[in-house]
């Protein structure tokens, strides 16, 4: 009897707790609208998260610094998705539950990207990846259909892979590639697999697909499997912190062939890592390079590089971009209503991003050209721009 | 036998008015959309610390591998149901005997090994079926298995959580049970009683594995994907930490450990960067002062209050 | 493919073996040292061996210090840390559940891993090169002057620690309070400074692996022990917990065997094969290689 007392007073306080907590959920004061960021603070990917938040909030101070938007400043609240895909879920149900943010940028990870569409969507507030490039972020595989309330602003894993490929055979004049994939990535796995199929069908032949998973440093073993198969190509989607080392790692054993990615490897640690000798003869796809000479993104990188003292990589540009697409958004509509904004974003058109231009197509994709950038003494340099 | 069953009901009774108090609050829109998802997830939370506590608690087994058999039972239930188009109800029940059946096909060899041994042990296997996962393009590999439908609400894991932990609770008090806790105790000794400890050991550690692999269901289909990122050794340390903190062998001690981290975690996601190192220092300073956890491996009850206000001062709790 | 590419490749593995062994076996000597002495799993050791590779870094990148100096400052750092480590979280436990030992070294190495995220970022840092690695080709076989120098660093430290574990007053101290901390305690050894000297030694050896590992890979990151620390640990297992040179074996064949399964059967099967092999040794010899069997006394 006695302990039934003690569970129903704990019951009826918890339940009370509870309550308190789910009314105390803060409101925006009169001045200021939240947007959220979904965002990999911890885990994992930490890092991709931590460029990301460094570019919303430099984007939001210079929007704030104008004057806001619709005569209210912007104030982002970031929930950490600890880079998994259910907390994912989680951070994206407090954002808009608890925070009452009326957008979401976030997140970066497909896989996590992928499991919080379906709680933004039900509370039908719009969410933009900066990041997330498997085409079921904005597509419900099952159906086919767009989802109504996701967008991202990087281009998709087909229209990359396929652009590798064709470099590959035309330029390269590749025929026999080797493949090394980030097992743990949805994003790498995607790109081998459009590359495959792209570069097959152009006459090319795969000797040797080999995995590997975040966080590996030993690549050695894996590289001799494919100097053994002999190829005269050897793809790698992956990001830049693998790489550098397969690549470092490959020229030491003796692997002298051209080597190439996508936009994973895009960052400044790269020849730090990989060393600027063993860089050469390197190629990758990207959407981004803060080498890029518009007036935009030169702005934006002295502004990145003095408030943060680094160079901006793809994940900070894109979710720069990202923020400044929700601001336009919240301007074109004229009203923080998160219907209207998600209304606005789907109408996009010709948005001028660090990036590159932003429209969506049907599927909420934004509809970029690539560029193939070639490493030369560690060096950046533009080779060629490839329009969808 | 009767005063037992009289309490039975009571407690019966309580658990029906704890959860009409939730469900009118989530009905008035008073607990919002967060809270009831967090209040899912401490309901699988529980499930997991009370099943591992039967393992850890009860028959002083070390296994921290707990994070694979949730696995097991999030991709089977999501097999059932989406591969298969199977009722949800099925999907419970397949993957809580495909977990309880691959904790006694790994139980039987690993028990013969003790303390630390084990943990590590079982720390590899919960590693290896993670991996073997990440391998199976049939259930989506790395990328996880997405479009599970979410079919967990507060509803049917608050009751099925209910189930388990009557279920637990007659089980520490069946001869079994007594048989388990006596190899807690002393595992010779036990075995000089004519105790079958390997059978006992096995049979603690395969009903825990199988009701992780019912909270591996719910788990799943609640969040709609099942990653593999999601059942790392991380994810066991999150379980084991509950049991700890509640105090090892306390089913109440894993129900409080599981609400006040799942607490934690949920408060803390506002301070991203400090998140882990206060909860990390959390845990520290917890077992720094109270290393037996909350409770020790007494159970919540009037009579501790009791005991608490007569022996104000920081005297060690139960036992 | 022919036989001699076969035999080739083959030899190449355990090439690639043997210098991810030695990784291994720098970290598991500190790790089996503790183990030993005070039989915990002392799942902070990877993230010493982190924190022990970030002070390497800021040595060579801010101080300007060479290799020798900046390994020296990296080792004295972490023993220090270890020292630490060891008095405000673990001493207190001495006599604690062991299952609450473990839980504070789980929360030991949470801290420490998100404490240098807040002060470095989780962003990967290189380290600048102190010197350039030397690629010698035998044939067709590569190996280069990083891999022999970690190889010859691991195997002069595992011989340096055994003396003093044998040889020295303070190893015999050692040995008599692993043995029996009570007895030890008797016979006049300061147990507790016996402990924090295992601790700064086992420490200072996981730096001395972080600086290298750093200078070889070439990139260190807040999260990059938590493998390396559970692989380090497999190898103790392996070798015999608390048995010097088994830790050297055990990191040698866990390297070897994780290059034969990437090079012959799939990289992504690796991390299950060494997780395979501690379940089967655990099995079938659960003292290790190097161990004696211990009859159970009641």
């Amino acid at each position: 009897m006695k302990r039934l007392k003690v569970f129903a007073v704990m019951a009826a306080a918890m339940a009370l707790t509870i309550a308190l907590a789910g009314c105390g959920g803060k409101k925006a004061d009169g001045d200021t609208v939240k947007i959220g960021g979904n965002l990999e603070m911890t885990g994992g990917s930490a890092s991709y998260g931590a460029s990301a938040k460094n570019a919303i909030e430099l984007a939001l101070k210079q929007i704030n610094a104008k004057g806001g938007v619709n005569g209210k400043k912007l104030a982002l609240v970031v929930a950490d998705n600890k880079s998994e895909a259910t907390e994912a879920t989680n951070a994206m149900q407090k954002l808009i539950s608890q925070d009452k943010v009326v957008a979401v940028i976030g997140p970066n990870l497909s896989s996590a990207a992928i499991a919080a569409t379906a709680v933004n969507a039900s509370a039908k507030i719009a969410a933009i990846t900066p990041m997330g490039t498997n085409p079921n972020v904005t597509v419900d595989p099952a159906n086919g259909k767009t989802k109504p309330y996701n967008y991202r602003t990087c281009f998709i894993d087909p229209f990359q892979g396929t652009v590798m490929a064709n470099f590959a055979t035309k330029e390269l004049k590749a025929k026999k590639a080797a493949i090394m994939v980030d097992n743990s990535s949805d994003y790498a796995k995607g790109l081998a697999q459009f590359f495959k199929e792209n570069f097959v069908k152009n006459g090319g032949q795969i000797v040797a697909e080999e995995f590997y998973l975040q966080k590996d440093t030993d690549f050695k073993a894996t590289l001799t499997k494919i100097k053994a198969a002999n190829p005269d190509l050897l793809y790698i989607p992956g990001y830049y912190q693998e790489v550098g080392m397969i690549v470092k790692q490959g020229r030491e054993m003796g692997l002298t062939i051209p080597m190439a990615g996508g936009d994973g490897w895009d960052s400044a640690k790269l020849p730090e890592i990989a060393g600027k000798n063993a860089l050469n003869n390197t190629f990758f796809s990207s959407l981004y390079s803060p080498d890029d000479d518009s007036k935009l993104n030169k702005d934006f990188v002295a502004e990145y590089q003095k408030a943060y003292n680094a160079r901006p990589d793809v994940f900070a540009a894109l979710a720069y971009d990202s923020a400044l697409l929700l601001a336009k958004a919240m301007e074109d509509a004229k009203s923080f209503d998160p219907a209207k904004i998600n209304e606005a974003l789907a109408k996009v058109n010709g948005f001028q991003g660090v990036s590159g231009t932003v429209t969506f197509n049907a599927q909420h994709n934004p509809v970029k050209s690539a560029v193939i950038i070639e490493h030369k003494d560690g060096k950046q340099t533009f080779k060629t721009k490839i329009n969808p | 036998m009767n005063k037992q069953r009289k309490n039975d009901l009571l407690a019966l009774g309580a658990c029906v008015l704890i959860y009409a108090i939730f469900e009118v609050l989530i009905q008035l829109e008073i607990i919002g959309p967060f809270w009831e998802l967090n209040m899912v997830l401490i309901c699988i939370n529980i499930i997991l610390a009370s099943s591992l506590n039967m393992i850890n608690g009860y028959t002083g087994q070390f296994s921290i591998g707990h994070a694979g058999f949730l696995a097991v039972g999030a991709y089977v239930g999501a097999i059932f149901t989406v591969k298969l188009g199977l009722p949800f109800p099925v999907a419970i029940i397949a993957g809580t005997i495909a977990a309880g059946f691959l904790g006694f096909l790994i139980g039987l060899p690993t028990l013969r090994l003790n303390g630390d041994y084990l943990a590590i042990a079982t720390l590899g296997l919960g590693e290896i079926i993670r991996i073997c996962i990440l391998n199976i393009d049939y259930v989506g590999g790395a990328s996880g298995f997405m479009g599970i439908p979410r079919l967990t609400s507060f509803t049917n894991i608050f009751w099925i959580m209910i189930v388990i932990l009557f279920f637990i609770k007659n089980f520490k008090n069946s001869a079994h049970g007594r048989a388990c806790l006596a190899i807690r105790e002393n595992e010779i000794a036990a075995d000089t009683m004519g105790i079958d400890t390997t059978k006992y050991k096995v049979m603690a550690f395969t009903l825990g594995a199988a009701f992780a692999g019912t909270a591996g269901v719910m788990f799943s289909h609640y969040f709609y994907i099942a990653h593999p990122a999601s059942f790392t050794f991380m994810r066991s340390f999150d379980i084991l930490t509950m049991v700890v903190l509640g105090g090892l062998g306390s089913m109440t001690g894993s129900i409080t450990g599981a609400i006040v981290l799942t607490f934690i975690s949920a408060y803390l996601a506002e301070f991203p960067e400090w998140r882990m190192i206060v909860y990390s220092l959390t845990m520290i300073v917890l077992m720094l002062r109270r290393p037996q956890g909350l409770f020790g491996s007494a159970e919540l009850s009037a009579q501790m209050f009791k005991g608490l206000t007569k022996r104000i001062g920081g005297v060690k709790i139960g036992k | 493919m022919d036989m001699g590419s076969l035999l080739h490749q083959f030899i190449q593995q355990m090439i690639n073996g043997i210098s991810l062994g030695s990784i291994y076996a720098l970290i598991a000597l500190g790790y089996t040292m503790i183990y030993g002495i005070i039989k915990l799993i002392n799942f902070a050791h990877g993230d010493i061996y982190m924190v022990g590779a970030y002070l390497g870094f800021i040595a060579t990148t801010y101080l300007g210090f060479g290799f020798l100096p900046a390994i020296i400052f990296a080792m004295l750092g972490a023993g220090l840390a270890g020292i630490i480590i060891e008095r405000v979280a673990y001493r207190p436990m001495r006599n604690a559940p062991r299952i609450a030992i473990l839980i504070t070294a789980i929360g030991v190495s949470f801290f420490l891993e998100y404490t240098m995220m807040l002060i470095a970022s989780p962003q990967p840092r290189t380290f600048p090169a102190i010197f350039e690695a030397t690629v010698y080709h035998l044939g067709p076989l590569v190996v280069n002057s990083q891999q022999i120098l970690i190889l010859v660093s691991a195997l002069v430290l595992m011989v340096a620690l055994s003396y003093i574990v044998n040889k020295t007053k303070a190893g015999m101290a050692m040995r008599a309070v692993s043995f029996d901390a009570d007895a030890a305690q008797l016979m006049g050894i300061n147990v507790d400074k016996t402990i924090s000297l295992t601790f700064a030694l086992g420490s200072a050896l996981a730096a001395a692996g972080g600086v290298l590992v750093g200078i070889y890979y070439n990139s260190i990151d807040p999260l990059m022990g938590m493998m390396p620390g559970m692989k380090a640990f497999i190898a103790a297992v392996l070798g015999g917990i608390g048995i010097i040179p088994g830790a050297m074996a055990g990191g040698l064949i866990l390297g070897v065997v994780e290059a034969l399964v990437s090079g012959f059967i799939s990289s992504t099967f690796r991390d299950a094969a060494s997780f395979a092999i501690l379940i089967l040794i655990l099995l079938y010899k659960p003292t290790g290689l190097l161990g004696k069997n211990v009859r159970e006394k009641v």
